[in-house]
């Protein structure tokens, strides 16, 4: 170091001169930014390497840091991975308990709520048929379940009972093929006869070409068919269309939207009348009515089908002149009532003789549709016969032929 | 092999180049007489405005580095003129004493290697420092301060011209400050 001061002294000296003078400029001068200019070049000059230290020292920091996490990073992504099934399982139980519970809660209500009788039973397995849509419940003859009781939900009917044992039932579903059942729509109150096809979407069948009914029209059963009562929900139409003899309904069920766990059997099931249907918006204009077509047009104080104890409480009146043969077939079952002295509903002994003929004359005499049998007959069955057409007439029915339902 | 030239030259009685030019001053000469130049600088222009191109306190610096043959002593020289320069100044402390310096020490390093008594060298050194030191004051304002300085190189050069020709008789009135042994 001596030797080199001694040889370099000159330069030396120099240097120190130049860099002791370029110190003092530095301290005095200040950039724009008001900063002293000997601030700017330390920070310059220290900048750069202090970039180049702490990238190195993260860098090295990072690496060891990232090593030792990437150590641990897989069990805890087990752990992790483990955690989010157990919950996903936890939220999934506790989704199904409260699901379960609402089902619960609104089945008890309706229970409550219903004019029928009924027993809640869960729905405990399938039976093994090939394509058969039947399934088993808890609830058999121990519980007062018989074979050809209706089974519904809250939100419309399943199916009825095929088996019943002891301690358990089959319920052959309303989408099974050899299912049937009788409905009404519920705005132009177009009957037919619901049918299974194997899938989830029935079809309502018999329904003649000229009748209306709407896409979105609601079904209800019509309780034709002896084994569901009338009112209860069937499902919404989804398709109309013409067939070769008779309409092509599609019907998606609505008491099998949301699952089938817990179902009511219908012990003794009771008429209710089919609800109004959602009045639209579209202005209704009201025609002149036509003009009377006989003298002896009088007034109807009550028609045949709403004579019943458990009809609702104001039974409709018609006033004004009979205009459809409805009206004319009303008229003359309350004649033939009246001539027997019979009261629709409350007279033991069945139905009235519909077959004696009050006035000789041919041009009075209203036959019968072709096919039609009369629903009142004991032996007349539940699911597969043809329904009657629209103006078929309200048969008071035996209920010693269904004990589990009770007719009006 | 140099101490055989050494001794070759002390046998034969010539004295070492560094040795043999080098002139003495009286210390009072040697603080006055750069005081004086700045002091010119500071007051003459006022009344003369064209006295403000010479350089004085640079042609001193040179004077005495040249005299004195010593590189350190030139930056000293030209360290201390220039501060003192710089404090009468509005520039920053060191603008004249960075520039100064670097001019002492080359000037003393061109005494070694020239014959500075010749009047000839003189006036080339006088033009060169001046021109120098215009020069690298230019570039150190520019890279330093940032300042958008000009350099207007035909009046540098003349400024460096008339430098020059007053430094050969301003030269030669200081070297009757010489102290002899």
């Amino acid at each position: 170091m001596e030797f080199f001061l001694n040889r370099y002294r000159n330069l030396t000296v120099l240097l120190v001169a130049i860099v002791a003078q370029l110190l003092l400029l530095a301290y005095q001068v200040k950039s724009n930014g008001e900063v002293r200019l000997i601030r700017v070049w330390a920070v310059s000059a220290v900048t750069p390497l202090a970039r180049v230290i702490e990238a190195g020292r993260s860098g090295t920091v990072h690496f060891v840091r990232d090593y030792f996490v990437l150590l641990n990073v897989r069990q805890e992504n087990q752990r992790l991975k483990s955690e989010l099934d157990r919950t996903k399982m936890d939220n999934q139980y506790l989704r199904a308990e409260l699901s379960t519970a609402d089902r619960a809660e609104s089945l008890a209500i309706f229970q409550q709520q219903s004019p029928s009788k009924t027993i809640a039973a869960h729905v405990i397995g399938n039976t093994t048929g090939v394509g058969a849509k039947v399934v088993i419940v808890d609830r058999g003859t121990g519980s007062g379940v018989q074979k050809g009781m209706a089974v519904i939900t809250p939100d419309g009917i399943v199916g009825k009972v095929t088996a019943a044992y002891p301690t358990a039932s089959f319920v052959l579903l309303i989408t099974d093929p050899s299912f049937a059942a009788g409905v009404i729509s519920q705005k132009n109150h177009v009957h037919g006869t619901l049918k299974g096809q194997g899938y989830s979407t029935v079809i309502v069948d018999y329904v003649q070409n000229e009748q209306k009914v709407e896409p979105g029209e609601q079904f209800f059963t019509s309780g034709d068919d002896r084994i569901f009562p009338k009112g209860l929900p069937v499902g919404e139409t989804t398709v109309v269309r013409e067939g070769k003899s008779y309409k092509e309904i599609f019907v998606t069920p609505s008491g099998l939207q949301n699952g089938l766990e817990e179902v009511l059997i219908v012990t003794e099931g009771v008429h209710v009348p089919i609800p109004e249907a959602q009045p639209t918006s579209q202005t209704v204009h009201l025609q002149e009515p036509p003009p009377a077509e006989s003298s002896d047009a009088s007034t109807i104080d009550g028609a045949p089908d709403q004579v019943p104890a458990q009809a609702p409480a104001q039974p409709p009146t018609q006033s004004g002149p009979l205009t459809t043969d409805a009206d004319r077939l009303v008229d003359q079952y309350r004649k033939i009532g009246q001539a027997e002295k019979h009261i629709y509903g409350q007279s033991a002994g069945g139905a009235p003789n519909f077959n004696i003929n009050l006035n000789p004359r041919p041009a009075d005499v209203v036959p019968l549709p072709p096919g039609a049998q009369n629903p009142a007959s004991p032996g007349a069955p539940s699911s597969a016969s043809p329904p009657a057409p629209s103006p078929a007439p309200p048969p008071p029915a035996p209920a010693a032929k269904n004990p589990g339902a009770k007719r009006p | 092999m140099s101490d055989l030239g050494t001794d070759f030259r002390l046998d034969f009685g010539e004295t070492p180049l560094l040795k043999k030019g080098v002139s003495k001053y009286h210390i009072a000469a040697i603080i006055g007489i750069p005081l004086a130049a700045i002091l010119f600088q500071v007051y003459v222009p006022r009344f003369f405005e064209r006295l403000s191109y010479l350089e004085l306190p640079l042609l001193v610096t040179v004077y005495f580095s040249l005299m004195r043959r010593s590189p350190v002593a030139g930056v000293l020289f030209g360290a201390g003129i220039g501060l003192a320069q710089d404090s009468l100044s509005h520039n920053p402390l060191g603008m004249f004493g960075i520039v100064k310096t670097l001019v002492g020490y080359f000037a003393a390093q061109m005494s070694q290697r020239f014959d500075v008594q010749n009047a000839g060298v003189r006036l080339v050194l006088g033009f060169f420092f001046c021109f120098f030191h215009q020069f690298f004051y230019w570039v150190l304002g520019r890279a330093l301060l940032g300042e958008a300085l000009d350099l207007d190189l035909q009046t540098t050069l003349l400024v460096a011209v008339l430098n020059a020709l007053v430094a050969v008789p301003l030269f030669h009135i200081l070297d009757r400050l010489k102290v002899t042994d």
